[in-house]
């Protein structure tokens, strides 16, 4: 099995205080994985760990791509200048950035495929709209359509169906549904039990430190996910077991891959 | 029987040889006349693109307390060469970067924020400065640092704003899309794994602007030309190309009328054309196209 992604023993910190506390954890080329946890988990900032924003104190990572390929990111509660001067056509043609760099022209087969992207996420119309006039729905899926057209193997999406109806919310997923027919890695935070449950074969169960991951339905077997809990719920159920096996391995299910 | 239409046409020519005269004398005559004009034209080229970037990055006030923090730079500069531009300068240069590099640190080690971090490094800087200069020059030299005189500029210094308005475009031109994506989602920028240096890369421009600038209008109001400009365009335009042309059309002909109304009213020559140019943006916020006061009463 090809590994897509590697962490090893990653530790990340803000300032002082930890995020993630030694986790471990394998993502294998063309897998769909979610990544469910309490709030404070540290799920954003394994995402943001991954796409090299925010680097690890301690640990690893190992990130396999094949050639000219790239990673791709949708933040959630973004660092953006949601004012810039720009339509909605020009920030999701930020995407070839890899691509096209300094100096290459944005030809008019990008601007096509940008235009479809537009359209997949609903906002077809709105192309020439200046990105400052856009609800916080419709810019979220502006930035889905941005990770269309970057067209990169390993996909990492941070909540992307927040503030989105279910009729849109359906249209994405069958996007997600088809990157990973392609083949492509797909890492996405939720904590939509449902959603997980009927779409996401893999599962990463995170509270600063790996819970578990595996299949989904090993998942909800094990009740570190389930729908009785809440997830602060497991966040006690974690501490409880801690409590009892101080000196066990921490993350057993972790390195099961 | 054409008498009238001659005496018109005659008027008509002296009032607009007049009005030409008007306009132009003031340069034609003087020669600190045209270094000055020649330098704020320059100058705009660069700084005005520098200053539309630092408004959407909400740099403003950083980069307002950076051009005071290059004092002791210029002060130490000028205590061991005097008003001399090359030394005031390089002092302001490595001032400004020392400056910058020890408010990051602050903020990212301690608890204080950005802002608190420069206003307390710059507010020493700016003390520190003037009572360096104090220890040797007298009240001229420091109203001449610190308010700049526009006036004053020679060759030395009119080819250093050149080097900088030129580097600074060529700069931008290389980089701008860096730039934009940089200032738009840096998160972005940082996943995609390029051009990581983006963020030094305008902090040195910053600096070398500021240091430049400072030789027209002194400590105190080098930011004047980069950042009135770019506050004025974003009322008109939200197009970042017709922006920047806007900026640098708004900068230059208010230089041009500021100088005029500095020589004919006696007034002092960098002040005025700050001042000229603050009166623009200001106008822009209450009648601009976007999010003016007027669009805000039309609600």
């Amino acid at each position: 099995m090809l590994v897509a992604v590697a962490l090893n023993h990653i530790s990340v910190k803000y300032g002082r205080l930890p995020a993630l506390d030694d986790v471990s954890a394998e993502f294998a080329a063309g897998s769909l994985t979610a990544v469910a946890g309490p709030n404070g988990a540290g799920k954003s900032t394994l995402l943001k760990t991954i796409a090299g924003i925010l680097r690890p104190a301690r640990g690893t990572m190992t990130i396999n791509l094949p050639p000219g390929a790239t990673v791709a990111y949708l933040p959630q509660t973004a660092n953006i200048q949601r004012d810039f001067p720009m339509t909605v056509m020009q920030a999701v043609c930020t995407g070839f950035w890899n691509g096209v760099g300094d100096v290459h022209a944005i030809t008019p087969l990008m601007r096509a495929e940008a235009a479809s992207a537009i359209a997949q996420v609903g906002l077809n119309g709105l192309e020439n709209r200046q990105i400052s006039e856009l609800s916080g729905g419709q810019f979220q899926r502006m930035l889905f359509a941005r990770v269309i057209v970057q067209n990169a193997q390993i996909i990492l999406l941070d909540e992307p169906f927040t503030a989105i109806d279910g009729e849109t919310t359906a249209k994405l997923i069958q996007i997600l549904l088809g990157w990973h027919q392609e083949k492509r890695t797909v890492i996405c935070v939720l904590h939509d039990l449902l959603l997980i449950k009927k779409y996401f074969p893999e599962s990463f169960v995170l509270a600063g430190r790996c819970l578990g991951s595996g299949h989904t339905h090993d998942m909800f077997e094990q009740k570190l996910l389930s729908f009785d809990l809440d997830m602060v719920e497991i966040q006690t159920l974690d501490e409880h077991r801690r409590d009892h096996h101080e000196n066990d391995e921490e993350c057993v299910h972790c390195h099961d891959h | 029987m054409n008498t009238a239409v001659i005496i018109t046409k005659t008027m008509k020519n002296v009032c607009i040889a007049m009005i030409t005269d008007v306009l132009t004398d003031p340069f034609t005559h003087y020669l600190f006349m045209r270094r000055a004009l020649a330098a704020c034209i320059v100058l705009s080229a660069g700084a005005v693109p520098l200053g539309i970037f630092m408004t959407l990055r909400r740099m403003t006030l950083v980069g307002d307390a950076m051009s005071h923090a290059i004092l002791p730079g210029v002060a130490l500069a000028f205590l061991v060469f005097g008003l001399s531009v090359w030394p005031m300068t390089i002092g302001g240069f490595v001032v400004g970067v020392i400056v910058a590099i020890v408010a990051t640190l602050l903020t990212r080690t301690t608890q204080l924020k950005e802002d608190a971090s420069f206003t307390l490094i710059y507010l020493m800087s700016l003390a520190g400065g003037i009572i360096l200069i104090s220890t040797k020059g007298n009240s001229i030299d420091l109203l001449h640092i610190l308010f700049g005189n526009i006036l004053a500029i020679d060759n030395d210094a009119l080819y250093l704003v050149t080097g900088v308005s030129w580097a600074t475009v060529i700069t931008i031109c290389a980089l701008y899309r860096g730039l934009v994506i940089e200032c738009f989602d840096p998160d972005f920028l940082k996943s995609s794994g390029r051009r990581n240096f983006i963020g030094q890369v305008f902090f040195i421009l910053l600096v070398i602007n500021l240091v430049a600038s400072f030789q027209a209008l002194g400590t105190l109001m080098a930011l004047g030309l980069m950042i009135l400009p770019s506050i004025a365009t974003r009322f008109w335009t939200r197009n970042m190309d017709t922006a920047i042309a806007v900026g640098i059309g708004i900068a230059i002909v208010s230089s041009f009328a500021g100088l005029l109304i500095s020589y004919y009213y006696r007034v002092p020559s960098g002040p005025a054309v700050v001042l000229l140019i603050g009166v623009v943006a200001f106008i822009s916020t209450l009648i601009g196209r976007y999010g003016s006061l007027r669009n805000y009463l039309a609600r």
